[in-house]
């Protein structure tokens, strides 16, 4: 936010600086430490080659990181989210076995079941008054045992569509992967709502009191339904990139970017208490955790040191910056 | 108002959640084939004694208005460590329960630490912990092995006198033993106290710090209880991410149909634990009615799914619309 808000460069500077946010100035500097480490390691690891493809693996959690920063914006949190993003995978490689038609429109169909799930999230907290906690993780439990009746307990049979492989893994300019521009069509859409329109201003004003924002004449319980519904939206995008990526759906393949998404909004500075926080911070959450990712897999970190390290910095680096401010 | 009716105001959500249980009960021990017998409930109280043991650590930590999304994950680290520990002799078996319950409760006092002297939020500091902790039970057992002391466990999960299921026996005892004193002692009213208000706890001169700081201690001896008894039930330590995290899951879903507030400064471990059997009870319905298991969790979901939104109903109380707004 800060840092879109100040004008031209040149000249700028020093202002820029003192207004950028000092958890999003902080996230940046791991990230340069992160690559510098990473190229003691090896010397690949600075090569543009190499960093266009962290930045494509990023752009899945980046997609699916952008509805949880929103919802978190709003004071509210989504446990939906993994089998959100299977749902959205399975459904969009389903719709591709009844016809051209349903090829075409496998992956708005996805994204849809994605929105629908949100939509009974956001009418649970909107409407409902259920803490956002206990309603998403009753969503996804129930996403979870739809995908299971659906599957029969197996990983499906269906594999991603042709446009779901290129959009995942294709490049329509030579060296830009698809799912990077996705991303950044995603970012800048999110950025344009967040700071431009009432829409923005709306679920900034619910996350730091809903009351009082309720009293201003905002329609907080539509904007949260929204709110809701864009998450699952984007964590079915996510998902529907995913298997194309991966060309098919898995049981269990968004299990693995629940803690990530919310660590990557927490760690960009966006407070989990809601109201405050830039999409550029996310974009450095996300990017950092990526990277810390990449780094321990190249360390042939086992999977059990890889979950401590990755628990003890996202502590560390909250100790650093995201610490409430004392009682009293 | 008499004072019965205080208590009962104050005992609702137990008392709803053990009038679920009943009737659940009620209803898979009618449709049983076996029927109502020794061990139809032998085995019905072994498998929800664990889910009872990991929602009263939930519970703890729910009470102060924290979360702990890391319970799940003490509870299999626990467990993977209760499986190298608790062998051999009787001395070395109870040095090893000794050490496993230690374990827990500095688990559970690293997530205190964390979020009281840290001040980070619960639920993202101990999504981290958990992190931290399902590595170590990772490393503990990369592969399910290793074994227990077989005589204590057959004690514990067999019956007594032939009747009673002695792990439901263990369960009271815990709840006698750890929940009730906490619950009297000025520690556990502190804890009550800050998860209704803080602000209001510390400026009664409230010890909420140490309070909160209790709970979460006890919180990990209650997961390392239950991974103790997971061990005993299944003779294995075993490193399962999904366990780990349905654990987490469905102790909050527990504490939820036990009448425990989210908020935090309403409900007891009591109806958490009944909530708890509720659930389990509610899981297994699907089996005597001879539906596939396939089924089970889009039930358990549903089930899950209306329980919550049942919570709903008090917004038809609400005179002032700004009382949605917590």
């Amino acid at each position: 936010m800060s840092i879109t808000t100040s004008g031209g460069l040149s000249g700028r500077m020093p202002k820029l600086l003192r207004r950028a946010d000092p958890a999003v100035l902080t996230a940046f500097a791991c990230i340069i430490v992160l690559l510098l480490v990473g190229s003691l390691y090896s010397r690949n690891f600075l090569s543009p080659e190499y960093l266009v493809q962290q930045l494509k693996v990023a752009s899945f959690l980046g997609i699916i990181s952008t509805g949880m920063m929103l919802v978190i914006l709003l004071g509210q949190i989504d446990l939906s989210v993994p089998w959100t993003i299977t749902t959205g995978a399975m459904m969009a490689c389903a719709a591709a076995a009844y016809g051209p038609v349903a090829v075409a429109l496998a992956i708005p169909f996805g994204v849809l079941c994605g929105v629908l799930i949100g939509i009974v999230n956001g009418i649970g907290v909107a409407y409902l008054r259920i803490p956002s906690m206990i309603i998403t993780l009753a969503t996804n439990a129930v996403a979870q045992g739809l995908m299971v009746v659906y599957t029969g307990g197996f990983s499906p049979q269906d594999s991603a569509t042709a446009a779901m492989r290129y959009i995942a893994t294709g490049a329509l300019l030579p060296g830009l992967p698809n799912a990077v521009v996705i991303w950044a069509l995603v970012g800048a859409i999110a950025v344009f709502l967040l700071t431009r329109t009432s829409f923005g201003r709306a679920v900034y004003g619910i996350g730091n009191r809903e009351r009082a924002a309720y009293l201003s004449g905002i329609n907080t319980r539509r904007v949260v339904l929204v709110a809701f519904a864009v998450c699952g939206g984007l964590s079915a995008l996510g998902g529907v990139l995913l298997a194309g990526y991966a060309s098919k759906a898995a049981q269990s393949m968004g299990d693995a970017y629940l803690l990530p998404s919310i660590a990557a909004v927490v760690l960009g500075g966006t407070s989990i208490l809601g109201g405050r926080g830039s999409y550029l911070g996310t974009v450095a959450g996300v990017i950092l955790i990526t990277l810390l990712q990449s780094i321990l897999s190249v360390m042939q970190m086992p999977e059990a040191g890889r979950q401590i390290i990755y628990g003890v910095v996202i502590i560390a680096m909250l100790l650093l910056y995201g610490r409430a401010p004392a009682n009293r | 108002m008499r004072d019965w009716r205080f208590w009962l105001a104050e005992q609702r959500g137990t008392l709803l959640a053990f009038g679920i249980f009943v009737v659940m009960f009620i209803i898979y021990t009618t449709n049983h084939p076996a029927g109502f017998t020794a061990n139809v409930v032998q085995t019905a109280s072994n498998k929800a004694v664990l889910l009872a043991f990991v929602a009263m650590a939930q519970t703890l930590v729910v009470i102060t208005a924290g979360i702990d999304l890391s319970v799940g994950m003490i509870f299999l680290l626990t467990n993977c460590l209760a499986s190298w520990l608790v062998v051999g002799t009787p001395f070395e078996t109870a040095i090893g329960v000794v050490a496993v319950l230690a374990a827990g409760m500095l688990c559970g006092a690293l997530n205190g630490a964390i979020v009281i002297y840290g001040r980070l939020q619960p639920i993202v500091a101990t999504i981290a912990t958990g992190g931290i902790f399902y590595g170590i039970a990772l490393i503990l057992r990369p592969f399910p092995g290793g074994s227990v002391n077989e005589d204590l466990a057959d004690a514990l999960t067999g019956k007594l006198f032939g009747v009673v299921p002695a792990s439901l026996v263990a369960l009271a005892m815990v709840v006698l033993v750890v929940w009730v004193p906490f619950r009297r002692s000025v520690l556990g009213r502190g804890a009550y106290a800050a998860g209704s208000s803080e602000s209001a706890a510390y400026m009664s001169g409230v010890p909420i710090e140490r309070a909160k700081f209790a709970a979460y201690t006890l919180s990990g001896l209650m997961a390392a209880i239950g991974g103790l008894f997971l061990t005993f039930f299944t003779y294995t330590g075993e490193a399962a991410f999904a366990s780990g995290n349905a654990y987490t899951l469905f102790s909050i879903a527990a504490v939820v149909l036990g009448g425990v507030s989210l908020f935090g400064g309403r409900g007891s471990a009591v109806g958490a634990i009944f909530g708890a059997l509720a659930f389990r009870t509610i899981g297994d319905l699907l089996f005597v009615f001879n539906l596939d298991a396939l089924w089970q969790p889009l039930f358990q979901g549903v089930i899950l799914l209306v329980a919550v939104s049942l919570g709903a109903f008090g917004l038809f109380r609400v005179r002032n619309r700004l009382e949605w707004f917590l």
